[in-house]
């Protein structure tokens, strides 16, 4: 399974959508994810690539992790487990 | 309705042991946040604390309290000997009767629970100490402050969170002024900075690793700290009659709901506690000087509670002073309100208001004179102490300079 449904998989679950009405372009926002949504995704996201996300909700803008696309977070997530491996 | 008076005060927190040394930190702008000492705490991203150094309970405990006494509950009992002591009441007779204990907490006996479950968890034992369950309990503190000092009046333990000794103390005050005690022994106390406490905690991704900065544009989260801030309150015939030194008056309190979010705060929630808590002082919002804010250093926190306080003080918000101490001793969560109130003691009776430490860059949603970085002398009639909860409980006590 690619990072990229993976990451489908957990945001469609978060969202309570259908993984199949999550593109790549879909921002969180978008999709009624709101900010403990999102620090519920970071987690999730943590446990399913067991990797560690440099996240702050104080200054989410600020992280090198850019969540603002589920394509954006898909490619920081390839960034971490890359490095990790 | 009574009038009602603060002749004692006490607390032990990582800016001191007494009042006198955490007030003088206090005003010389001391951060007492430093490295966090605990074990495994190889295994937290958050290794920042307003942790008490040093600390030995031996020095203070014998061998049979500590086994009944947890961290908090230590710190509680350490707290209440200084107010009572300087308050100068000796708990007798009718007034045994009449005075009682009401102290904020979240966490409780969070330290014995960590210890205990490592202990049958993760040691794979499978027998805990007998007083375990005394030890943990919420009410802990309270019941032996009350049995300390032979308070048998109406006496209970309030959890909200961040407001629980707002909230305590708001009804330590209620209850001296509908006269169903003379006096109460009121405050809060905390010891989350254990393993599993921050462990929670980090997971929030509130917290920041480098420090606390309130109402800066640089604040990244919120810092915890620890311990416990207590006061005597005291009906004010009362302490007239006993030629009592008074600390400052209680005049109002006022708390509300957000009734919107668990963990979001809301400005209107804010605003709603603060405005009434000045129509229960029955003042007008141009006699309050000093504001000692909530102001985690969130995001969330501060920005809102600024929008709040321009909304209930309109053009008199230019005027008013409003720092957080939390710069300096961490976020004491359920004892936070307690040693903030110190903050609000010092401005009435020394006019000296406290800072807001490492104040670095003005955020324009927080653009208050926060009183950054250093102190200073102003003379104060009243003070506010803010304090917004998880849950979005809320709650704002007035404080009046001595009559």
């Amino acid at each position: 399974m690619s990072i990229a449904s993976q990451v489908i998989d957990i945001i469609a679950e978060q969202a309570m959508l259908d993984p199949a009405e999550i593109t790549l372009e879909s921002s969180l926002a978008e999709l009624g994810v709101d900010s403990m949504g999102v620090v519920e995704c970071i987690f999730a996201i943590e446990e399913t690539f067991d990797i560690s996300v440099p996240f702050n909700a104080n200054e989410p803008s600020q992280s090198d992790f850019d969540i603002s696309t589920v394509g954006s977070i898909t490619k920081a997530i390839e960034k971490l487990v890359n490095e990790a491996a | 309705m009574a009038r009602v008076v603060i002749t004692g005060a006490g607390t032990i927190n990582a800016l001191g042991r007494d009042v006198a040394s955490t007030q003088a930190a206090m005003a010389e702008g001391v951060c007492g946040i430093s490295a966090l000492n605990m074990r495994d705490v190889d295994r937290l991203s958050v290794t920042i604390g307003g942790q008490i150094h040093s600390y030995n309970e031996a020095d203070h405990f014998n061998r049979q309290q500590i086994a009944l006494y947890d961290r908090f509950t230590q710190f509680t009992l350490l707290a209440a000997r200084e107010a009572i002591a300087q308050s100068g009441l000796i708990f007798t007779g009718e007034l045994a009767d009449q005075a009682g204990v009401i102290l904020g907490t979240s966490g409780g006996g969070l330290t014995t629970q960590d210890e205990n479950y490592r202990t049958v968890y993760e040691d794979g034992k499978n027998r805990v100490h007998p007083f375990i369950v005394p030890k943990l309990m919420n009410n802990a503190a309270t019941a032996h402050v009350s049995m300390e000092h032979n308070l048998r009046g109406p006496s209970f333990t309030v959890a909200t969170a961040c407001a629980s000794s707002n909230h305590a103390m708001g009804q330590a005050f209620t209850m001296i002024r509908g006269g169903s005690a003379k006096a109460m022994i009121t405050g809060g106390s905390e010891a989350m900075l254990c393993f599993g406490g921050i462990k929670a905690w980090e997971g929030l991704r509130v917290m920041s690793k480098d420090g606390c900065r309130p109402f800066c544009a640089t604040r990244n989260g919120m810092v915890q700290g620890e311990g416990a801030g207590v006061f005597v309150f005291e009906e004010f015939e009362h302490a007239k009659a006993r030629d009592a030194e008074i600390l400052a008056e209680v005049i109002g309190f006022s708390m509300s709901s957000d009734a919107s979010d668990i963990v979001m705060p809301s400005k209107a929630g804010a605003a709603r506690a603060i405005a009434g808590a000045l129509r229960d002082a029955q003042i007008d919002r141009s006699e309050v000087g000093y504001i000692n804010a909530h102001g985690t250093g969130t995001a969330a926190n501060d920005k809102t509670e600024c929008a709040a306080v321009a909304e209930v003080f309109g053009p008199h918000a230019d005027q008013l002073m409003m720092s957080s101490t939390k710069s300096m001793h961490g976020h004491l969560i359920g004892g936070t309100g307690a040693v903030e109130l110190l903050a609000c003691l010092m401005a009435l009776r020394e006019g000296v208001i406290a800072p807001t430490i490492n104040y670095q860059e003005t955020d324009p949603e927080c653009a208050f004179d926060v009183v950054p970085n250093v102190a200073r002398d102003a003379k104060v009639d009243v003070a506010l102490s803010n304090a917004f909860a998880f849950g979005g409980l809320n709650a704002v006590i007035a404080l009046r300079r001595a009559p």
